[in-house]
């Protein structure tokens, strides 16, 4: 584990809803993995089961907001303004991985996309897109 | 035959507890009448996404958002059959207030064969004032083009994922 991945993970462990999901993230190089452990507190269908589809859009914008942090250094916490989840498949009680892309950085707007999968990267369970507040002053 | 939205009325929190998640946030129902339903999240330190504000994390608006969308569809549907999310949009408006509770109100405005389109407002101290709008379209009898057929569910048993 490199200084960066500690730093990275001491961030997201100062967040209480990132430690309440059990989410966690691995950096190399450049490059983030948001990583989602299974566990039975985040089915939001019993009977499938199925990770509750909020918990993966949740999860994939704390992964845009970490990927922000990382390339940006950001002192403060971006704020999303909008975001749009896509559902592709269902969440099986497994782990979940997401990777964020920034696609355009502005002075004040970050556009990113985010894609979370399980077993195949090539078949994403769900993507998320959104435009992020830097500001470094309030709105 | 008992309508979805008798069934929501008649177990109320107990519906919404049977997602582990929606009992993880502590959700619970504050009323639900035809194609709508209010939901609502007590705050808890533990759901802050921004430990120098106090804020909620706005993925326990997204999850508050779409699990009222759902109860929201059952309200207004005739008979019981399970749901998925297709697509959903979410603008904040303005962050939630530090320790205060969380409310959510859907509306299902349109049912077609095959899909649910719904609205929805996150808000805390005035309705007014929303924290968050929702936007949402959701796929009705999701599981009908399984392969192998699963059982269908007894309304009650299951939420949507």
């Amino acid at each position: 584990m490199s200084a960066e991945n500690d730093c990275l993970n001491a961030v997201l462990g100062r967040i209480p809803y990132a430690y309440f999901l059990g989410m966690r993230a691995e950096l190399h190089g450049d490059e983030m993995t948001a990583i989602l452990p299974f566990s039975e507190l985040l089915i939001g269908n019993p009977v499938l089961p199925a990770i509750h589809g909020g918990v993966l859009g949740a999860f994939m914008e704390m992964t845009a907001l970490a990927q922000l942090s990382v390339s940006q250094g950001l002192v403060r916490q971006p704020k999303p303004i909008d975001v749009t989840v896509e559902y592709l498949r269902s969440g099986k009680p497994r782990t979940t991985y997401a990777r964020a892309t920034i696609k355009r950085l502005g002075r004040r707007i970050a556009n990113v996309q985010v894609e979370a999968w399980q077993d195949t990267r090539a078949a994403p369970i769900a993507a998320l897109h959104g435009h992020f507040l830097i500001a470094p002053k309030d709105d | 035959m008992t309508s979805p939205l008798d069934v929501i009325r008649e177990m109320g929190d107990q519906l919404i507890h049977a997602s582990p998640q929606a009992k993880a946030l502590g959700m619970s129902l504050v009323s639900v009448e035809q194609a709508q339903a209010i939901l609502k999240i007590a705050y808890k330190p533990e759901l802050v996404g921004d430990p120098d504000t106090g804020v909620v994390a706005g993925g326990v608006i997204t999850t508050l958002l779409d699990q009222t969308c759902g109860q929201a569809i059952w309200a207004a549907l005739p008979e019981y059959t399970s749901i998925a999310t297709l697509d959903l949009r979410i603008d904040y408006m303005r962050p939630a207030k530090p320790g205060a509770d969380i409310f959510a109100h859907a509306h299902c405005y349109k049912l077609t064969r095959s899909v649910a389109f719904v609205r929805a407002q996150a808000y805390d101290v005035d309705r007014e004032d929303p924290i968050a709008t929702a936007q949402a379209a959701f796929m009705l009898d999701a599981h009908a083009g399984r392969a192998g057929g699963d059982p269908k569910p007894r309304f009650g048993e299951g939420e949507p994922a």
